[in-house]
């Protein structure tokens, strides 16, 4: 009894808290006014967010964030990035530190929900895989009865593993690690016979290895990860400033419009589509409270969603992913952004 | 009679035998190999154990080591390096991943022109500290004086400090070496001071700020001096009251005003740029000065026959030590955003230094309070029969036998929370050990790196800490007054 009611009054004044949040005003407002954008990203992850020997930020996330604060404030370097660890990122998020979090973070139904988020798209196209040594002389994950395999405390991967074995009525003995480098050096060493994880850091764990060669990723993805940015409840305008940001971002790439020929394009352009995305017909941007232009300087400020792709995780890269489910619809993936109209 | 035996006895030696050198077995490095390592058969089979574990921790690890690469812009080239020049099954480890970050992990995200700043604000510190640590030797004064004066100044010029502040930083510490050789109490202004220098030093921005913090504590002495003479509560209270109103109310806007009238500031740097070592030894400075002199009141609190303030120092105390530091880091983090207004930015260091040296504190009051209670009764009721009034029995007779009494368990908090710097990993603080090695790790160049960083870093804090050690154990032969 006495528990509930002190539970009942933590939750009253969360509630409140919140409320005063809602009231406080648009977020629109709050980022312009501080002429900043707060950007919750990963501490460190390859290819996604990592800061450099000078203490530059780059990769995937970073370059929405970028892309985000060039559509909002014209500038994609007013932006203050905020280290999020796996606890820290949604409280962050939710009590207002962070204006919008792009740290590859997957779109569940409670995270959604009650946790009182709103993801407002899929920037990648994750899926959990497994990674097992050649020598193990494994093809297929079904084969993995009586493994032990490396995992991941507290993440989403921990449970579509358990949910995976039970499903195809399999054992496994979980070795629980803290990091993804921890990760590594358990299976390196020899402790776990597999390493699971999302399928992107499995190829960048790989591309990292002396020998990559000897190691194999396995055909099964046994889970659907799809990592996007997530904005607060409650403010519906910038949740819809940062879903078009990625919108603009994807349908650059669909219509061939890359940061090189934008210039041009925004003179020249024929298609009527383009016209709008780029401010030059219609006005667009003043139904989000931007500017005609705002999607110009996101495009400008990495590239479109494919230059970001190519420069950040691309197959160029060392890490190397292929386009895969990240393709545009028209190339057999699934990124298929609503028109722009 | 006499010669009785003279028959019977062959030979009668009139000289002394020349000394002889002592059995092998009794001397030189034998003796010590038997007394210290061979002396019994248990000894024996533990010394054995002890070389062979030696020998395997040196077998498995000396190629790794000997294999070093210092010199390597990827995880990649070390590899190559290493199996170009010791064969390919050749290991090796790749300290190149420290000389190309070392600047990070010493100061973060700090930005790179102003690495002098944070450099001549700990060397500032050994200033500071001189003349409360090393008071009674002239000796050591000396020399770690000399020796900051050289390091910093060489470093400064190194990192590329402008000469103005060169200047400034020379003189600081020349006049510090002066005073050390003449009376070291000259010097204690300084320490004073220090604290509100070495945030403007970190953080920049204008020097009003400092200042006109210390402008509180002044009206509040003026207001206790015009008070005093009616009640001394009175006053105490009122002290505290203008000294809280003016730093609440007044203190930013004056700031602001006098920073528009004659502008003193230098290039601020915001607490997200923080990191490393800076950031652990920030922290562990702050905390360490801070919670020395609470544990202090919170130990005195806890003797005292006051009802409530034993109880309120007791709730305190238990409460605090009572929940793990990483909950408090988290409430510093997350849950106070929660329920400051919104748009309040209360600096995120600020908070973790409040938690850190709360939970310090406690801990540390309890460690007097056990020198407290070593302490014989007869040396209270000594001092209540000099007709010492509570603070002059404390000050002159209690504290300085009790505090002696727990100098090592005061120096293990100080180390044990010097360590804890590295908890604030868990709120997305760049901590020199995981969160800053993950985000070297996080550049594809360095990815897949795991122990060098470790050993770095590790390094570093066993220097810092050992010397603390040290210094506690100085400290405890210095403060030696028995005769034993």
């Amino acid at each position: 009894m006495k528990k509930s009611v002190f539970l009942g009054t933590v939750t009253a004044a969360t509630l409140l808290a919140g409320m005063g949040m809602a009231q406080e005003g648009s977020t629109l407002a709050q980022v312009k006014e501080r002429d900043e954008l707060n950007c919750g990203v990963n501490t460190g992850l390859v290819g996604f967010a990592a800061p450099d020997a000078s203490g530059n930020w780059t990769g995937f996330d970073i370059a929405y964030c970028r892309a985000l604060a060039a559509a909002v404030l014209g500038d994609p370097n007013k932006i203050k990035f905020v280290p999020t660890t796996g606890q820290t990122r949604f409280t962050a998020l939710s009590s207002g530190e962070v204006d919008v979090l792009a740290r590859n973070s997957t779109w569940t139904y409670s995270r959604d929900t009650d946790l009182k988020l709103d993801f407002v798209g899929v920037n990648y196209y994750d899926g959990q895989g497994f990674m097992v040594n050649r020598d193990l002389g494994v093809t297929s994950a079904k084969e993995l009865d009586g493994a032990t395999i490396c995992i991941q405390t507290g993440t989403t991967t921990e449970l579509n593993l358990a949910d995976y074995f039970r499903a195809n009525n399999m054992a496994y003995t979980p070795v629980n690690i803290d990091s993804n480098a921890e990760g590594e050096q358990q299976y390196m060493a020899g402790a776990c016979d597999a390493y699971t994880t999302d399928a992107s850091g499995l190829a960048a764990t790989r591309a990292a290895f002396a020998d990559p060669e000897n190691h194999i990723i396995l055909p099964e993805i046994i889970s659907k990860e799809p990592l996007g940015p997530a904005v607060r409840h409650g403010d519906s305008n910038w949740g819809d400033i940062a879903r078009w940001t990625l919108n603009a971002l994807v349908a650059a790439e669909e219509y061939g419009v890359t940061s090189r020929n934008i210039e041009e394009l925004v003179r020249s352009s024929e298609n009527p589509e383009v016209q709008r995305l780029l401010g030059t017909t219609d006005e667009l941007g003043a139904m989000i409270g931007l500017d005609a232009e705002w999607a110009r300087r996101a495009i400008l400020a990495n590239g479109n969603y494919g230059e970001i792709f190519a420069a950040n995780i691309g197959e160029q890269t060392p890490i190397g992913l292929a386009r895969g489910l990240n393709a545009q619809w028209t190339q057999g993936g699934l990124l298929y952004a609503p028109p722009f109209r | 009679m006499s010669d009785t035996h003279a028959q019977t006895v062959a030979f009668v030696r009139d000289t002394m035998l020349p000394a002889a050198a002592p059995p092998i077995r009794e001397s030189g490095a034998v003796r010590w190999l038997r007394e210290n390592l061979f002396s019994g058969p248990v000894n024996s089979i533990l010394t054995v154990l002890g070389l062979l574990i030696l020998w395997f921790l040196v077998a498995t690890f000396w190629d790794w080591f000997a294999h070093s690469v210092w010199n390597a812009s990827s995880l990649t080239e070390c590899r190559e390096i290493i199996s170009a020049t010791w064969g390919p099954d050749a290991r090796g480890a790749c300290f190149a991943v420290i000389r190309e970050r070392w600047n990070q992990y010493l100061f973060g995200f700090y930005p790179q022109h102003l690495y002098w700043r944070p450099t001549m604000t700990f060397g500032l510190l050994m200033v500071a500290l001189a003349p409360v640590l090393f008071s009674a030797s002239l000796t050591i004064r000396r020399v770690v004086l000399a020796i900051t004066t050289l390091v910093t100044l060489w470093a400064m010029v190194v990192l590329g400090a402008p000469a103005g502040w060169l200047v400034f930083a020379a003189i600081v510490l020349a006049t510090g070496l002066i005073l050390s050789e003449r009376n070291i109490a000259w010097m204690l202004p300084f320490s004073i001071v220090y604290p509100l220098l070495g945030v403007w030093f970190l953080w920049g921005g204008t020097l009003w700020g400092p200042i006109f913090v210390l402008v509180g504590p002044a009206l509040g002495w003026v207001a206790w001096r015009l008070l005093s003479r009616l009640s001394p509560l009175l006053a105490t209270v009122a002290a505290i009251v203008v000294t809280l109103i003016f730093w609440l109310v007044l203190a930013g806007d004056a700031a602001r005003d006098a920073e528009g009238l004659l502008s003193l500031s230098i290039e601020s740097v915001r607490s997200d740029r923080f990191g490393g070592f800076l950031l652990s030894l920030t922290i562990g400075v702050a905390g360490i000065a801070l919670s020395l002199p609470l544990g202090i009141v919170l130990a005195l609190a806890r003797q005292s026959d006051m009802f409530l303030i034993k109880s309120l120092s007791v709730v305190f105390i238990e409460f605090i030590r009572g929940v793990p530091l990483i909950t408090l880091l988290f409430v510093a983090s997350l849950l106070l955003n929660y329920f400051l207004p919104p748009g309040t930015t209360f600096d995120i260091i600020l908070r973790v230094i409040i938690m850190v040296t709360l939970f310090a504190a406690a801990y540390m009051a309890e460690v007097i309070r056990g020198g407290l209670a070593a302490l014989p009764k007869g040396q209270y009721e000594a001092a209540d029969a000099l007709g010492l009034d509570y603070w002059k029995a404390q000050r002159l007779i209690v504290l300085p036998q009790a505090l002696k009494i727990s100098i090592p368990g005061i120096v293990s908090t100080f180390i044990g929370m010097f360590k804890d710097t590295t908890l604030v990993t868990f709120v997305g603080l760049y901590d020199p050990l995981k969160s800053m090695s993950d985000a070297v790790r996080a550049n594809v160049e360095w990815k897949g790196i795991y122990w060098e960083p470790f050993i770095f870093v590790g390094g570093i804090f066993f220097l810092i800490c050992f010397g603390m050690s040290r210094y506690s154990m100085y400290l405890e032969r210095r403060l030696q007054r028995d005769h034993r």
